[in-house]
C-alpha cells in the first residue's frame, strides 16, 4: 500500500492537513492535555491558585464512596442497556429474515427510533411514565402497581435503561438483519433436510455464525451506554434518586459544572479516557480479527 | 443474488400459511411496541392540556394539531421552536459539511503525498478517534469561553468536528482508487488539486453522501455540548431546548407544546434516515468499520 503513485511537493500537503491540525490542536489536544494537567492539582476555594497534589485527586476519587458506586452504576446500566437493546433486536431480525414480502416496509418503520435523539427519547419515556399524567403509570396504577421513578431507585434505573435501549434496537436490528441475510442458505437447507427444526437450526447454526456481529454490537453498545446516554439521564432523572442513576459521564458533568470541583472532574475525565482507550483497543483488535474471519 | 436464493430456499425451509401469518403478526406486534412512544407523543401534541392532565389521556389524535404546533413554532415556552429548529439545522449542517471538508483534504494529502511529519500527523488523528467530547468537556468549555465563543455557532460546531473518523473513512476509500488514474493524471501534467477536483471528488460522491447522513444526525442529536455553551435561549438547539421547557418546581408542564416540540425535533433526522435508507445503512456500516 505504501508504493502508491504520489504527487511531488510538501507545501501543498501541509496546507491540506492544516485545517484539521489546527482544529484538532485547539479543540482536542489542548483540552485533553488540560484535563490531564488539571487532574494533578486542587484549585483553592477562590479559584485564584491551585496546589499540586500529584495523584491525590485519583486517590481521593477511588476512596470516595460515591465515585465507586458510580462505577458500579455504570456497569449495571451499560449491561442492562446492551441486553435490552440487543435481545429484542435479534428477535425482530430473525422474524424479518423469515419474511420476503414486507421486510422492506418493516425495516423502514423500525429504523425510526434510531433517528430520535437520546434526549428526546428521554422526554417520550418520561411522558409515558410521568407520575401525574403518564399513560403507562396510570394503567399500572389501575393494576394496583404504584409507579414512582422519582422516589424508587429500581424504577428510575429501569426507566433510563429502557429509554436508552429503545433507539438502539433499530441500530442493532439493522446489523443483525444484514448478518442474517448473509448466512448461506445452503447450510440452513442442509440442516432442514436433516430434520433440524427452526429453533435448533437457530441455536446450532445461525447464532454461532452471527458471533462476529454480536461481539461487535456488544462493544459498540457498551460504548454507547457509557458515553451517549447523558441526554436520557439528564432529562429523566438528573442522576437521582440519591445518585442511583449517576453514571460516570453524568458525574463528570455534575461535579465539574454543577459542583465546580474542577480537579476531581478532570481526574474523572482522565479515568474515562483510559476506559475509552481500552474499549477502542478491544474494538480494533476485534475488527482485525473480523477481516480474517 | 441473495434475494433470489432466498426465494428458492423458502419452499424447503420456511413454512407457508399459518406460520407465515404468525410471523407477520409477531413482526407487527414488535413494531407497534417500538412505535408506541412516538405515537403517544404525536397524540399528546394534538390534544389539550386538560385532556392530558386528567389521565388516562386519549390514545387517538384530537383536533388541536394546528393550534398546538402553531403555538410551539411561533411562541414556544422560552423561545419560539422555529428559532431552535433553525439553530439545530445550522449546527447539524455545519458539523457535517465542516467535518467532511477538512477530512477530504487531509485524507487526500495523506494518501497522495509523502511529506515531512506525515506519520506524526497520522498518529495524531488516530488518537482523536478515541475521545468523545463528553470526556473532555470542562477544558473544552474553557477553550470556547476563552475565545468568547459561548452562545455562537462556531462554538457549537468546531469542537464537534475535531475527530478523525471521517478522515479515516476517506483514507480507506482513496486507497481503493486505482493507481492508474493518478498515474495518468500525472503523465498528463495535471496538478494535484485538478486531480482531486476532477477525479477523486466525483468518485467519492456516494461516500460523502453516506457520511453526510450520519454526521447530520450526530450533529442534530447533540445534547450535552449545546446545553453547556448556549446559555442564551435564542441559541438553544431543539434537542437540548426541550428539557428547558419543563417548569422548575411543582408547576405543571405544558405537555401539548412540549410533545409537539419533540415531534418537530425528530422530523428532520427521521426524514433523512428514511428517505436515504440505503445511504444511511451504508454510512453506518462504513463508519463502524
Amino acid at each position: 500500500m505504501e508504493n502508491r503513485v504520489t504527487f511531488k511537493g510538501w507545501l501543498l500537503p501541509l496546507l491540506l492537513v492544516l485545517p484539521q491540525i489546527l482544529i484538532s490542536a485547539i479543540f482536542f489536544f489542548y483540552p485533553a492535555g488540560q484535563a490531564i494537567w488539571q487532574s494533578l492539582f486542587i484549585p483553592d476555594p477562590f479559584g485564584l491558585s491551585s496546589q499540586f497534589v500529584g495523584l491525590g485527586n485519583f486517590e481521593f476519587l477511588f476512596s470516595d464512596q460515591y465515585y465507586r458506586t458510580s462505577f458500579l452504576t455504570t456497569a449495571i446500566f451499560s449491561t442492562l442497556v446492551t441486553l435490552t437493546s440487543m435481545v429484542p433486536a435479534l428477535f425482530l431480525a430473525v422474524i424479518a429474515d423469515r419474511l420476503i414480502k414486507g421486510a422492506g416496509v418493516y425495516r423502514t418503520l423500525l429504523i425510526w427510533p434510531y433517528a430520535v435523539a437520546p434526549a428526546i427519547a428521554g422526554v417520550l419515556w418520561l411522558f409515558m411514565f410521568n407520575t401525574r399524567v403518564g399513560v403507562v403509570s396510570w394503567y399500572l396504577g389501575q393494576l394496583g402497581y404504584d409507579w414512582n421513578h422519582v422516589l424508587n431507585e429500581a424504577e428510575a434505573m429501569g426507566l433510563v435503561v429502557v429509554a436508552s435501549a429503545w433507539g438502539r434496537i433499530s441500530y442493532n436490528f439493522l446489523f443483525f438483519y444484514a448478518a442474517l441475510q448473509a448466512v448461506p442458505r445452503s447450510v440452513i437447507e442442509a440442516a432442514a433436510i436433516d430434520g433440524a427444526h427452526f429453533w435448533r437450526r437457530f441455536f446450532t447454526i445461525v447464532l454461532p455464525l452471527l458471533s462476529p456481529t454480536t461481539f461487535f454490537l456488544l462493544v459498540v453498545n457498551v460504548v454507547y451506554a457509557f458515553f451517549e446516554t447523558f441526554g436520557v439521564i439528564h432529562t429523566i432523572t438528573s442522576g437521582g434518586p440519591q445518585q442511583t442513576t449517576t453514571i460516570l459521564v453524568y458525574k463528570v458533568f455534575s461535579d465539574g459544572f454543577v459542583g465546580q470541583d474542577l480537579g476531581s472532574s478532570a481526574a474523572q475525565s482522565v479515568i474515562l479516557l483510559v476506559v475509552v482507550g481500552a474499549l477502542t483497543i478491544i474494538q480494533f483488535k476485534f475488527i482485525e480479527k473480523r477481516v480474517h474471519y | 443474488m441473495a434475494h433470489k436464493s432466498k426465494i428458492e430456499a423458502t419452499g424447503m425451509v420456511e413454512k407457508r400459511g399459518q406460520s407465515l401469518w404468525l410471523t407477520h403478526a409477531l413482526m407487527i406486534l414488535g413494531i407497534l411496541i417500538v412505535f408506541f412512544p412516538i405515537w403517544l407523543a404525536f397524540v399528546a401534541s394534538t390534544v389539550t392540556q386538560s385532556e392530558i392532565a386528567s389521565p388516562p389521556m386519549p390514545l387517538l389524535p384530537g383536533g388541536y394539531f394546528f393550534e398546538n404546533y402553531k403555538r410551539a413554532l411561533f411562541s414556544g415556552i422560552n423561545v419560539p421552536v422555529s428559532t431552535m429548529l433553525a439553530n439545530s439545522l445550522i449546527m447539524a449542517i455545519g458539523i457535517a459539511v465542516g467535518k467532511i471538508a477538512i477530512s477530504l483534504l487531509s485524507a487526500f494529502a495523506i494518501v497522495y503525498f509523502r511529506f515531512p511529519g506525515r506519520k506524526t500527523f497520522f498518529w495524531m488523528i488516530f488518537i482523536t478517534l478515541m475521545l468523545p467530547v463528553e470526556v473532555r468537556i470542562v477544558p473544552t468549555y474553557e477553550v470556547i469561553a476563552g475565545f468568547g465563543l459561548l452562545n455562537s455557532y462556531s462554538g457549537l460546531i468546531f469542537p464537534l468536528i475535531a475527530s478523525a473518523t471521517a478522515t479515516f473513512l476517506f483514507r480507506q476509500f482513496f486507497m481503493t482508487i486505482p493507481d492508474e488514474l493518478a498515474e495518468a493524471a500525472r503523465v498528463d501534467g495535471a496538478r494535484p488539486m485538478q486531480f482531486f477536483l476532477d477525479i477523486v471528488l466525483p468518485m467519492s460522491r456516494t461516500n460523502i453522501a453516506a457520511l453526510f447522513v450520519i454526521l447530520f444526525i450526530y450533529g442534530w442529536n447533540q445534547y450535552l455540548w449545546p446545553l453547556l455553551i448556549t446559555t442564551d435561549p435564542e441559541m438553544n438547539t431543539i434537542v437540548m431546548g426541550i428539557k428547558q421547557m419543563f417548569p422548575s418546581g411543582d408547576d405543571t408542564a405544558d405537555w401539548p407544546v412540549i410533545m409537539a416540540t419533540s415531534i418537530l425535533a425528530m422530523i428532520p433526522p427521521v426524514i433523512i434516515v428514511v428517505s436515504m435508507q440505503k445511504l444511511f445503512i451504508r454510512g453506518l456500516v462504513d463508519s463502524e468499520k
